[in-house]
């Protein structure tokens, strides 16, 4: 297949066009209404949504739609992609397991991104005084770092879902194959634009882009970042009520919710929210883009406007958004750790449960974030209960996973340890929460860098780490091949220390009294020896990731051939033969049993089979060493 | 749950899943308008913009009405009534594209208030132009309906899209039922 004919270069070409006629368009009216032809902001802003509209055009995901509007019948969308090999991965595909990929490549890239702007800015704060950046670049660098890994999250949650869901639940695709596709390729231009910030005069408000600042500073790249984060949310939304359909259609005839996996509960429980709260995350930045670029004044104190209006919309999303980052990473611990201990998972309801707990009080906590900003005194104290009220199911699940693992044949291949590496960096993540939903201590520690090291704590412990070992869990079913068990467990034990480090230094710098957001500091408050080491830290779980990339991109391609079912796991997607593309399963299973009844004779999870555990070889084989 | 094995093929469980797509949507879009309607009474507890109470009460009827004509469109095409159907569908289209004119064409241009003028303004202009944005994509969906109706493409049995399309024109209507009073009724008018 030609280049040009791939959807991602096609739809970047449209892209480019789409934004010339947007641009062109633009000046046209503004000349028919009697404003001057240039203004570079709002026609900038057309020229942009005109090109996101060409590259989905470009791309051909919309096509079967157009035809559907027209009254023509199309079948059922190709299960085998037209391109081969790696192509694939660039090229419009409606196959679930194609789209997970696309979503977790994609989702490495960009989060390698983000991390290389904090290595940037890291190199910067390694000592007192301004090196080489500028107080507006250091302070785009940190908005992108968030906003880009945000993204990338995100996306990496998509992948997770994509692939897993479907193949848990034994559907064959998701339930609109064909949305789906196209909530993965909107994000695509969102990235360009994103990205493209940087060179219009980047976005120096932080990665939450609060007015009066995001509204009144005269840089373009506000209005993308506003625009980037926007599609990305339509994704998230789009993707969220595939996932919610598709998970109460499509389960296996004898799969009840009560014998669904937890990583498909915990994804249902991500999924409402991001149905959702999405929405607001969108209207508020709707909001500052109208106001700047159709000079609306909703942020505008002068004019009737209220900045905290902002912060409450931003934070309905964005607080139980870290709930969408972490809830699928907590499923997968749930879900690796009875493989790997050959018990069942402790409390299998309480846990399915505490995932939509989470999501619900997640809804009810988000003013603690606005402590500080002026808001009602007497509505701090209830958003410090409703905030305490998210330890309880999370506790839940930690009690769970104590349980599961209590007395377990535990083995310790690179997926368990990521596992237990996410528990432990989790808990540090948990312990430091409450300090910040607690108004008394929250108002010393607001703005500082043990916030920093806080949610950096969840993030790793509740995302990162999860990922990681996800993929190299399912990396046999991905790819047909074993991964480096040896590198593996370096790039582990580089993550987790390197971690440790940072997370704990970061929050010690800031109960010395360090504010977050700034690019430089006094050594007069005697934490240049933190500051040091938070920078060296961050260098060295940039190269545990990079060991993380690069054994996974050359395992996939000179790995060992794995074994079927090399974690002698109970999950129907191991009983098909591997790698998986096109048709998930020649015929229907049946849920016979309980999904994690490790170690329980004759117990059988699907009419596929199961794995009896006898008490001689009860463990995970270590797999042979493939390095 | 589930225990014999279900076909997931076929109309009907094609249909059943698009009637569970669209009602998510129609509940995650719900937030949208609530966050606004929220932000509207955020700014401005006891004021309202000075509008043109006549023009709001005229706007609102034909909306309604349309709501009542498409409610037969779908009864129509549920009893093969195809004839029937297209006339009444048509007639919606209609009342949807004199609400756009109404709203856009003569509410915007003679409000007293620009859109950038303040904060009140703001929220008047975003609330009516994103319910008219939503309007117009029901009429767009309209007229595809109307248009494979006049194909011969549904019947009896097949004619999801007439039902998802009333759906949804229903639920922006509703909107337009919360946005009203908290546009034109509530509050002082300033």
């Amino acid at each position: 297949m030609r280049f040009y004919k791939l959807s991602l270069f096609r739809g970047l070409g449209f892209m480019l066009v789409g934004t010339f006629i947007g641009v062109v368009i633009t000046i046209l009216i503004r000349l028919l209404i009697g404003l001057p032809a240039w203004n570079a902001e709002p026609i900038l802003v057309v020229g942009a949504l005109f090109g996101a509209i060409a590259f989905m055009f470009g791309t051909r995901v919309m096509d079967d739609w157009f035809k559907w509007a027209r009254g023509i019948d199309t079948p059922e969308p190709a299960e085998d992609s037209e391109a081969e090999g790696w192509k694939r991965f660039i090229h419009v595909s409606f196959d679930h397991k194609v789209i997970g990929i696309q979503y977790g490549l994609t989702s490495i890239l960009i989060l390698s991104v983000a991390g290389l702007f904090a290595m940037i800015f890291r190199t910067e704060l390694a000592q007192p005084g301004l090196q080489f950046l500028t107080p507006d670049g250091f302070n785009t660098l940190i908005s992108l770092h968030g906003i880009v890994n945000i993204g990338g999250i995100l996306l990496g949650v998509a992948a997770m879902a994509n692939y897993l869901v479907p193949l848990m639940i034994g559907a064959n695709d998701m339930a609109f194959p064909r949305l789906n596709a196209f909530a993965y390729w909107i994000n695509i231009p969102a990235i360009v634009m994103l990205l493209s910030t940087i060179l219009l005069g980047g976005v120096d408000a932080g990665w939450t882009g609060y007015p009066p600042l995001s509204e009144n500073l005269a840089k373009i790249g506000f209005s993308m970042f506003f625009l980037g984060v926007y599609l990305i949310g339509l994704s998230s939304i789009l993707g969220g009520l595939n996932l919610i359909t598709t998970i109460i259609r499509m389960r296996a005839p004898g799969m009840s919710y009560f014998r669904m996996p937890i990583f498909v509960w915990s994804t249902l429980a991500t999924m409402i929210i991001s149905l959702t709260a999405t929405q607001l995350i969108g209207l508020s930045f709707q909001m500052v883009l109208f106001d700047r670029v159709f000079g609306m004044d909703f942020f505008n104190p002068n004019q009737g406007g209220n900045v905290l209006l902002f912060q409450n919309l931003f934070w309905f999303y964005s607080h139980p958004a870290v709930y969408v980052f972490v809830l699928p990473g907590l499923g997968i611990i749930s879900e690796l750790l009875p493989v790997f201990s050959r018990k069942p998972l402790f409390g299998y309801r309480w846990v399915a449960l505490s995932s939509m707990a989470i999501a619900l009080v997640g809804f009810f906590v988000w003013a603690h974030h606005m402590f500080t900003s002026g808001m009602a005194d007497f509505l701090r104290v209830p958003f410090t209960y409703s905030t305490l009220l998210v330890a309880v199911p999370t506790g839940i699940k930690f009690f769970s996973w104590t349980g599961t693992i209590w007395r377990g044949k535990l083995s310790f291949q690179t997926p368990m340890l990521y596992v237990l590496g996410a528990i432990s960096i989790f808990l540090l993540g948990g312990l430091s929460g409450p300090p910040n939903a607690t108004v008394a201590t929250d108002l010393h520690i607001h703005d500082t860098y043990f916030i920093v090291g806080h949610f950096h704590a969840t993030m790793f412990g509740g995302y990162l780490f999860p990922f990681v070992a996800a993929a190299y869990f399912w990396f046999p079913l991905i790819t047909g091949r074993m991964y480096s068990e040896r590198w593996g467990k370096i790039g582990f034990w580089l993550m987790l220390i390197g971690f440790y480090f940072q997370s704990l230094f970061q929050m010690q710098t800031g109960l010395l009294g360090m504010r977050r957001r700034i690019a430089d500091y006094d050594p007069a408050l005697g934490v240049d020896f933190q500051q040091l080491v938070v920078s060296i830290a961050g260098f060295v779980v940039g190269l545990g990731l990079l060991v993380f990339i690069t054994n996974i991109l050359v395992s996939a391609k000179r790995g060992q051939v794995a074994e079927q079912n090399p974690w002698r796991s109970r999950s129907p997607e191991w009983y098909i033969p591997t790698p998986v593309w096109g048709h998930n399963y020649e015929k229907p299973f049946e849920v016979v049993g309980e999904p994690y009844d490790y170690g329980l004779e004759g117990s059988d999870y699907t009419s596929l089979g199961g794995v009896a555990d006898t008490p001689a070889d009860s463990a995970v084989p270590e797999p042979a060493a493939a390095d | 749950m589930t225990t014999q094995v279900e076909a997931h093929s076929g109309y009907k469980y094609k249909s059943d899943s698009n009637r569970l797509g669209l009602w998510l949507f129609i509940i995650s879009d719900a937030f949208v308008f609530g966050g606004l309607l929220v932000s509207r009474f955020y700014l401005f507890a006891g004021e309202r913009p000075e509008l043109n109470q006549w023009l709001g009460v005229i706007v609102t009827f034909v909306l309604l009405t349309s709501s009542f004509f498409m409610y037969r469109a779908d009864t129509d095409i549920s009893y093969g009534n195809v004839k029937g159907f297209t006339r009444n569908i048509l007639v919606t289209l209609i009342l949807g594209i004199l609400f756009l004119i109404g709203v856009v064409g003569l509410e915007w241009p003679t409000a007293p208030f620009s859109a950038g003028e303040n904060a009140m303004s703001s929220i008047f202009f975003t609330m009516t132009g994103m319910h008219a944005l939503h309007v117009l994509s029901g009429v767009i969906f309209l007229y595809i309906v109307y248009r494979n109706g006049k194909k011969g493409l549904y019947s009896k049995e097949r004619h999801f899209p007439v039902e998802a399309a009333a759906i949804y024109w229903h639920f922006v209507d509703v909107v337009w039922v919360f946005f009203y009073p908290a546009l034109y009724l509530m509050g002082n008018p300033v």
